[in-house]
């Protein structure tokens, strides 16, 4: 029952990934690439590419992406409630609590217990892309090392780090880079 | 009656447009629910729409799906939730549904699946330069709680591949633990 795997996986993404921004992103590999493979890592890494350029956040698009992938437009639907109604049931009883009672404080130090937590997930999750994209899928390996790749990397990070530039641009920029070195260095060679 | 389908529909259209055209994440849409709810409509006052967001950012899921909830929710209850977060999810429902359509058909040009190979070379700095900035600002705080929590939770899910709803499992009943130590110790 495709649908109701669907719905599963994405209910415990949106039930889990806590604190914004890319937190639910190692939830979405564990269950989207190494536990169902309804994507491979490179199309995974093309979905958070494409998150990040578009408006909307990353556990929305993913289930959308990936619903429509598995079971079309009625399995995005799908997947999208899923990852939604963990949300929906959490926050408006939280909202309701805070509108009566007015207190937070617990909340916020069970957060600050999660927060180093998410970092490493994140770095792991990333981690993973960084080594798929320098490597590919087999992992890593000297002959396999794609050396423009480790360049493309370094630019960008020199871009991100040092002078601060717009994330979605220097992704734009490292696909463009990656498309003219192809064809300059097809040429001479 | 009138007048809350008025607000409904006041509000189903700014969480719309606010969906569909906020780039950058979570962090920057709520920022401009505050901008639009409480300095251009009045519905909120600024201290409560700060611990709306506090409570946005802390619950799990996407932060500007949360947003959409406790607005909703503040403003005109369940139906206020309903409405809000639909308008939130149109956006990147249509624009994703678009897009999957086309990478099905483009993936396989050459000059698609270069630019999108480089891409995925920027990303990961894009999130290694993420990671970089929020480890440091855990490493700058001095807890050495947190930083075991930091070093235990990348060493069992890189290596080990310990499913990652665990980590956050063992945090949540850590922090719950710390909570109640600190109740404790405050009635004492």
């Amino acid at each position: 029952m495709i649908y109701l795997q669907l719905f599963l996986s994405f209910l415990q993404i949106g039930a889990f990934s806590f604190g914004g921004g890319y937190a639910a992103m190692p939830l979405i590999q564990s269950q989207v690439v190494d536990l169902h493979q309804w994507l491979s890592l490179s199309e995974f890494t093309d979905l958070v590419t494409i998150s990040q350029m578009t408006p909307g956040p990353i556990a929305v698009n993913s289930a959308t992406f990936v619903g429509i992938k598995i079971a079309g437009i009625p399995g995005a639907i799908v997947a999208t409630l899923g990852c939604i109604l963990p949300a929906c049931i959490i926050v408006t009883i939280i909202a309701w609590l805070y509108i009566k009672y007015r207190n937070m404080q617990s909340l916020q130090v069970v957060l600050s217990t999660l927060r180093p937590a998410v970092v490493s997930l994140i770095a792991t999750a990333g981690l993973t892309i960084i080594i798929s994209a320098i490597f590919g899928e087999l992992g890593i390996s000297i002959e396999a090392i794609k050396i423009q790749m480790v360049v493309i990397f370094g630019i960008c990070m020199l871009l991100l780090m040092k002078w601060k530039m717009n994330p979605i641009f220097v992704m734009v920029l490292a696909g463009i880079l990656n498309v003219a070195q192809y064809f300059i260095i097809g040429n001479i060679l | 009656m009138n007048r809350d389908k008025h607000k409904l529909r006041k509000l189903f259209l700014s969480t719309l447009y606010l969906s569909a055209f906020t780039f950058g994440g979570g962090y920057v849409i709520v920022t401009l629910m505050r901008k639009k709810f409480v300095s251009e409509y009045h519905w909120i006052d600024e201290d409560e729409m700060l611990d709306l967001i506090a409570i946005a950012q802390s619950a799990p899921g996407a932060i500007a799906v949360n947003g959409a909830i406790v607005v909703g929710y503040k403003l005109a209850g369940l139906i206020g939730v309903i409405v809000s977060v639909i308008a939130t999810i149109i956006p990147p429902f249509v624009i994703i549904s678009a897009i999957s359509v086309c990478y099905e058909v483009f993936r396989t040009n050459l000059i698609v699946a270069l630019m999108l190979e480089g891409m995925q070379a920027g990303v990961g700095a894009v999130i290694a330069s993420v990671v970089f900035e929020m480890g440091t600002g855990i490493v700058k705080e001095k807890n050495p709680f947190s930083l075991v929590i930091m070093a235990i939770s990348f060493i069992v899910t890189y290596f080990f591949h310990v499913n990652v709803v665990y980590v956050i499992l063992v945090c949540i009943v850590l922090g719950l633990i710390k909570t109640f130590l600190q109740k404790g110790r405050e009635k004492a």
